[in-house]
């Protein structure tokens, strides 16, 4: 029997020798004509015929021609006993026989007929085909068979190696077709098997079941730790044809590993210790010389060692592996090897996030230093600056913020971006001197202000504003910046900013002086894009403010054509409503509006939320681990985060319209860019700032008017204003705490249901849903809010903090709040109890805030809390002379209350009743003339006193409309009762 | 302009590179190679467009010449200068393929120096450049001759020299035709055209003025205004009813006289030396097809098929056409082929999937039958069609079938004393296949 198959050779080198695509195209064309003639049927050809001429056909097929005949000839090669013949065939089909050709089905039957051969070697082969199209059909059919040769007792060893990969293979297309069955604990045990081949196919099959169903796989982590030892223990000789460049069996090796990577340490500690020696024994020989110069046993040793290091990370447990890891990624950080520096830099990177190897990964700074000045590669560069940033706490600091700052001025385009982050943040973070925090960003800003992004700057004005100490520095500093003759535009937003705010700070040194600040600014002015020349706009007014003897100078700016008469409508408008500022108001008028900002409330820095958008797997890890080390210290941690929160939110800072505004204008520039500055929400600090002008309530347009409103302050829409100048400030005070409680008051309408029932869902959006139940006593109540998480993933740092949008509320309302942890479970939920207690009588409505972080994305939901003044108010029952009496005791103007309005209901009698039953009022018959009319009465029980109130409601069936008068004995009662009432009817 | 021209073998290997501007960079050279030599899809355009950068590229055998262009240049022009550097390396050094590039790089260096200067083309005249580049080593010119070569370059008539002198006075002049033909089945024609060119050889004497007459219809109605000039001689093949043709447009050598041309339609030039090409044209009116096949094709079955293939010449019996080849495609899946044939040899070539039927010699007016069986193997997958391509033919006729015929050709030579009789000047006519095919 001829096996060489010689019309194949010569076919192929005629090919080779061929000098043109034209001539090689022919004598294709002549060879798949040679074959078609022989194919025609007309002689019977015999197996080697069929076989080389299928051959043919396959290289052919592979030059990237189309074939279109030959298939039955390969199918008919199946059949065939010899091996060389039937392997042929199977190839071509694999190769070449699309899943939905109908000779498929001729394929299956031969495969099943091999699968079930006694020759191995033919059942090999079939499933290697079977493999090979691992279609899903293929899946469908065999999957259910395949387990079953993996177990058989008598099968061999090659069989069982095939029939684990092949089924890997089909469990990775159609994984619901492999059934679970008992077979999976037998497949645990091929690990223990004496073939090494079979071992190494067995772990990659289980690797991707453990994926599936992790806990019936559990047994295997003991096996594969005794197999590891085995391996690792072994002299390389043992194992001699599994030694690779005089390692052991290191693809096995490093599967394994791998598969222990998917469980948690094991809990036995004999088996828990054999591990720790594995492990031990790996960095062990990663230190002993090299058995042979070639790469091949470096790599293969490496390889090892790193998967090792990587199980020891994901453990995280042993201190002394993790810093013997460390030392040993260390040596390699000096390594010639570029491959190998990246890899030490990365695991070193996750190293660094452990706080058993912290302190061991920092001592290798200096090298990683170096490597990030020296390396000639970006990408380990890229490691290194990750690795820097991932070392770096508040001992180092000053530091790698000074280096990293240093490898700015010449690192690569693609990096800097990140790079400039991870600066700003690490500043932030560990800044203990708010000085160097501040030049640390202008510096950044200097060398490479195109790659700041918004976040930086916002949040570097945001810090100078909380920070009174900083602030006159930072104006000097700044003025300094601003003197280059050069400057990036995002160093002019600052220093518009800051100057702005506190330019009066520098003002004293002759070299700043108000005008030499105004025209250094001004200077920059014509360079800049109109957002910022907005933004200097805002600047200069306050200037006017600052010094009033540059006022002149400022209002022929504003006045000029190029600002008055701007194509930018933001620019026009800013200018105009500016220019009669500065022109009309008097100075008091002018501090008031102008006054500095107001501190930020503090929130998580959404520089960080960008970077963990850029990079999510190292930064997780990052946060992973600092959230570790919050839960060590103290287990209070999380209520001492919300106690903190509370106040700064919830106290009254002294801010004034102004502030408001130049606040709203950075909203008004952003909103549309959808980011979210500085963490603040200012989608909801916009409605705020209107709000603030006495509720004209027009957005920005009507800014101007609304700010002269505060200004001005008619009495018209204060509720209580015995001069205008307390008016003004408590109408300030107010509108400044409506602005600390950042973010917007969702879920108004749910809310109003509540004014007449006691439990339901309050709010809900794709992520939360809040739920309340309530129940209250006398004077007292506990409302228990509920909160689920609808997603799949942990809403982090949540947080729920009480807001009392009126300082009078205080008074008015005993609040205790039994607090959540900082943590929401996939799917989870968890209940707040929040205990009040009714001081006084209050009509303004508490907010609940709710923060938390949803996807590396802090979200914040502001809630009206359903508590209102009728929850304390219980029915009473009179007859209809007492009512009268009463009716009449509380008749005073001021008592009164009544309202006139449109229905909002249909007008249904019983609906009414019910209603006004939940709302605490109890309904009195037989005491109005008119039967159709409703009157009731109820006593609001607080702490300090109960109130008596009666009510009277007149419905007007042709009109739609309800007359409603109350009667309490404090004015503010009935007013609000009425209020409420009126919503609900 | 054009920025740089490279060369490059079958694999892809930059044989010349020669950038004439700063635009084309290094880079330029590998980016031809990727793009279209290497390229997974066969680029079928002579022109790419890669990063801003225009190739327009030409084949000849294996050779691949590339001009690249960052500027929007004329493509024309530019396909027009790569055509004529290839004939000047032609006549330079004869077959354009891997091993005579290699050999002669030196003298294309040369050559592509003196062409074409910072991207602008310049004299591609082999005769004239022939006066200056030489193959024969260093031969140190003496002052006068370099001079008399520059103002000969430089001067009015830059593609003859002076002072020529033949014993004999001969003149060759070949009409070289190449008829194309798409025909349906049932006879019709879907498009004719003639593209032919007049080929000259000369060996004249001095300077030479020579005036060519041709029967274009607009010389011909021209000249029938004036009284006493009659129509051309018979007609030869049978084109061109009237006796003149209809040429669509036509293009000159430089040495014809436009001017003259555009007044009084004669064409009047003098001649260089040797062989060069006076004139170009192309006709579609009116033309005598040589030939006309009529296929028959029957399918039996999926597995058979019967074809039957009737040639018929078209043109005087006393002529004779030679070099006659059928092609009939055969279908992807052929397994076999029988054929029968009268006359001539026909073969079925696997390598080309078709048959091929050659006829050494054919007479005008014969009608030549082939008949063929072939056999099929059924194809695994059905959905595809053979698209049956049409039959093409090959031949070469002596006779121009457009009808193209030169009435006349004067010599005038004032100052040496030898007039238009003393002249020897041969005229022959050939008519040669070009894309000549019928639809079966």
């Amino acid at each position: 029997v001829k096996d060489s198959m010689r019309g194949l050779a010569v076919f192929i080198s005629d090919i080779r020798n061929c000098k043109s695509k034209e001539a090689e195209e022919k004598r294709i064309n002549k060879e798949l004509a040679n074959i078609r003639s022989k194919f025609k049927g007309d002689k019977a050809l015999d197996g080697y015929q069929k076989k080389k001429y299928v051959c043919k056909l396959l290289f052919i097929f592979l030059l990237g021609n189309d074939i279109d005949f030959g298939h039955m000839e390969a199918v008919n090669l199946l059949n065939s006993n010899k091996y060389t013949e039937k392997q042929i065939g199977y190839l071509f089909i694999s190769v070449l026989i699309s899943e939905n050709n109908e000779l498929m089905r001729l394929v299956q039957q031969n495969l099943k007929n091999d699968l079930a051969s006694r020759n191995p070697v033919h059942v090999n082969l079939a499933l290697e085909c079977i493999a090979n199209i691992g279609s899903k059909e293929m899946a469908e059919m065999f999957a259910p068979e395949i387990p079953k040769l993996l177990v058989m007792g008598d099968a061999g060893d090659t069989v069982k190696q095939s029939a684990a990969l092949c089924l890997l293979k089909l469990f990775r297309t159609a994984p619901e077709m492999v059934p679970i069955g008992d077979w999976t604990s037998r497949v645990i045990h091929l690990l223990n098997d004496q073939h090494m081949g079979v071992v190494t196919a067995a772990v990659s099959l289980i690797e991707a079941l453990v994926k599936r169903n992790p806990d019936d796989f559990k047994g295997c982590v003991s096996l594969s730790i005794s197999r590891l030892a085995r391996i690792v223990t072994s002299s390389y000789t043992d194992l001699q044809d599994y030694t690779y460049y005089f390692v052991p069996a290191p693809w096995l090796s490093v599967k394994l590993l791998r598969l222990l990577q998917n469980y948690p340490p094991p809990e036995d500690t004999t088996v828990r210790n054999r591990l720790a020696e594995c492990l031990e024994t790996i960095l062990n020989k990663a230190v002993e010389p090299p058995k042979s110069k070639k790469v091949q046993h470096s790599n293969a040793k490496n390889a090892v060692l790193f998967e090792a290091i990587s199980l020891i990370i994901h453990m995280d447990s042993d201190p002394s592996l993790l810093v013997r890891a460390c030392s040993q990624l260390g040596q390699f950080l000096s390594n010639r090897e570029t491959n190998l520096r990246y890899l030490a830099l990365e695991s070193m990177c996750l190293l660094a996030t452990s706080e058993f190897s912290h302190d061991a990964v920092k001592r290798h700074q200096e090298t990683v230093v170096t490597a990030l000045k020296s390396e000639r590669d970006v990408s380990v560069r890229q490691r290194a600056v990750d690795l820097l940033y991932a070392m770096c706490d508040r001992s180092n600091a000053e530091e790698i913020v000074g280096e990293m700052l240093t490898y700015l001025e010449t690192a690569d385009y693609s990096i800097r971006g990140e790079l400039v982050l991870k600066i700003a943040i690490l500043a932030e973070k560990y800044a203990s001197d708010y000085t160097w925090y501040v030049d640390t960003i202008l510096n950044l800003i200097r060398l490479a202000g195109d790659f700041v992004s918004e976040e930086v700057w916002y949040r570097v004005i945001q810090i100078v504003i909380n920070r009174e100490d900083v602030q006159a520095y930072a104006a000097k500093t700044v003025f300094e910046a601003l003197e280059a003759p050069a400057c990036h535009e995002n160093m002019v937003k600052v220093g518009g900013y800051i100057l702005g705010e506190f330019g009066n700070l520098i003002a004293g040194d002759a070299r700043s002086s108000p005008s030499t600040q105004f025209q250094l600014l001004h200077g920059k002015f014509h360079l800049c894009s109109p957002p910022t020349r907005a933004l200097l706009l805002s600047a200069y007014i306050k200037l006017v403010n600052l010094f009033p003897e540059i006022r002149e100078d400022i209002i022929a700016v504003l006045e000029s054509d190029a600002n008055l008469r701007n194509s930018n409508v933001e620019i026009q408008q800013r200018a105009s409503e500016y220019l009669s500022l500065a022109r009309n108001s008097t100075q008091d008028v002018l501090a008031t509006v102008l006054e500095e900002m107001p501190p930020f409330p503090e929130r998580e820095s959404s520089i960080l939320a960008q970077l963990r958008k850029k990079k999510p797997a190292v930064e997780d890890a990052i946060r992973a681990r600092g959230e570790k080390q919050q839960q060590r210290p103290a287990s209070g941690a999380a209520d001492g985060a919300a106690a903190s929160a509370a106040p700064t939110a919830a106290t009254p800072t002294s801010g004034g319209g102004g502030g408001v505004k130049l606040q709203g204008d950075i909203a008004g520039a952003e909103s549309n860019t959808d980011s979210d500055l500085l963490g603040l929400d200012f989608g909801g600090s916009a409605p705020a700032a209107a709000a603030g002008g006495g509720g004209a309530g027009g957005g920005s347009v009507d800014l101007l008017s609304s700010i002269l409103d505060v200004g001005v302050s008619s009495s018209s829409s204060s509720s209580a204003a015995p001069s205008a100048a307390s008016g003004a400030s408590a109408q300030r005070k107010t509108v400044v705490v409506g602005a600390g409680a950042s973010g917007s008051i969702v879920g108004e309408e749910n809310w109003h249901k509540f004014v007449c029932k006691n439990s339901g869902v309050l709010y809900e959006n794709d992520i939360l849903q809040v739920g309340v139940k309530c129940d209250y006593q006398q004077s007292s109540g506990r409302i228990v809010v509920y909160y689920g998480n609808k997603t799949p993933a942990p809403l982090a740092q949540f947080a729920s903090v009480i807001n009392l949008p009126d300082s009078s509320l205080t008074n008015q309302l005993g609040i205790q709040v039994k607090p959540v942890g900082d943590r929401v479970g996939a799917s989870e939920q968890v209940n707040e109890v929040i205990t009040v207690d009714c001081m006084a009588e209050f009509s303004a409505c508490p907010l609940l805030n709710i923060r938390f972080v949803y996807s590396g994305v802090a979200q914040s939901i502001t809630l009206k809390l359903p508590l209102t003044i009728n929850k304390f108010m219980q029915s009473s029952e009179m007859d209809s002379a007492t009512f009268f009496q009463h009716w009449k005791q509380l008749s005073q103007p001021e008592q009164e209350c009544q309202k006139i309005f449109q229905a909002k209901f249909p007008m249904d009698a019983e609906t009414t009743k019910t209603k006004i039953l939940g709302f605490g009022f109890s309904l009195l018959s037989n005491i109005d003339s008119n039967p159709a009319n409703f009157v009731g009465a109820g006593i609001v029980q607080t702490k300090s006193g109960n109130i008596g109130s009666l009510f009277r409601l007149e419905p007007n069936q042709q009109a739609q409309m309800y007359r409603l008068t109350v009667h309490s004995i404090k004015p503010g009662v009935s007013k609000r009762l009425c209020e409420l009432l009126e919503t609900q009817i | 302009m054009i920025g740089g021209l490279f060369v490059y073998n079958h694999k892809g290997e930059v044989l010349i590179s020669r950038v004439y501007r700063d635009d084309i960079g290094r880079n330029a050279v590998d980016a031809f190679r990727v793009n279209v030599i290497h390229a997974r899809q066969q680029v079928r355009s002579p022109v790419t467009n890669i990063a801003h950068t225009s190739f327009f590229h030409i084949k000849r055998s294996n050779i691949w010449i590339c001009a690249a262009a960052k500027k929007n240049v004329n493509a024309a022009l530019v396909f027009q200068f790569l055509y004529k550097m290839v004939e000047v390396m032609g006549n330079y050094f004869g077959k354009i393929n891997e091993d005579n590039i290699k050999n002669n790089f030196v003298l294309i260096y040369e050559l592509l120096d003196e062409i074409m200067d910072y991207g602008y083309p310049q004299n591609t005249d082999t005769g004239i450049l022939k006066t200056y580049i030489t193959q024969q080593g260093i031969k140190s010119q003496t002052k006068e001759e370099t001079t008399k070569i520059t103002n000969q370059v430089t001067g009015q008539i830059a593609w003859r020299r002076e002072g020529i002198k033949y014993r004999r006075n001969e003149l060759f002049l070949d009409v070289i035709e190449s008829v194309n033909l798409l025909m349906s089945p049932q006879g019709q024609v879907l498009s004719a055209h003639v593209s032919g060119r007049v080929q000259m050889k000369s060996f004249l004497s001095g300077m030479p003025e020579c005036k060519f007459g041709i029967n274009d219809k607009i010389v011909v109605d021209s000249k029938r205004q004036e009284p006493g000039a009659t129509s051309g001689g018979g007609n030869l093949g049978g084109g061109g009813k009237a006796g003149h043709i209809a040429i669509d447009d036509c293009q000159f050598h430089q040495c014809v006289k436009l001017s003259k041309f555009d007044t009084e339609h004669a064409i009047s030039f003098i001649p260089p030396d040797g062989e060069f090409e006076l004139m170009r044209y192309r006709t579609t009116k009116d033309i005598s097809l040589p030939f006309r096949v009529i296929p028959l094709v029957r399918e039996i079955g999926r597995t058979k098929m019967e074809v039957k293939v009737v040639v018929k010449s078209n043109f005087k019996p006393s002529l004779l056409a030679q070099k006659v080849e059928v092609r009939i495609p055969t279908p992807l899946n052929t397994s076999g082929v029988q054929v029968i044939c009268m006359k001539g040899k026909a073969r079925y070539k696997a390598s080309d999937n078709a048959i091929v039927w050659k006829i050494k010699r054919m007479g005008g007016m014969k009608e030549w039958q082939l008949s063929a069986e072939i056999d099929m193997l059924s194809a695994t997958d059905k959905a595809k069609k053979w698209t049956r391509p049409p039959i093409s033919m090959n031949f070469e006729v002596p006779f121009a079938p457009s009808g193209f015929k030169v009435r006349y050709l004067k010599v005038f030579e004032s100052k040496l004393n030898y007039s238009d009789h003393d002249v020897i000047k041969w005229v022959r006519y050939i008519g040669k296949s070009g894309l000549y095919e019928t639809r079966c």
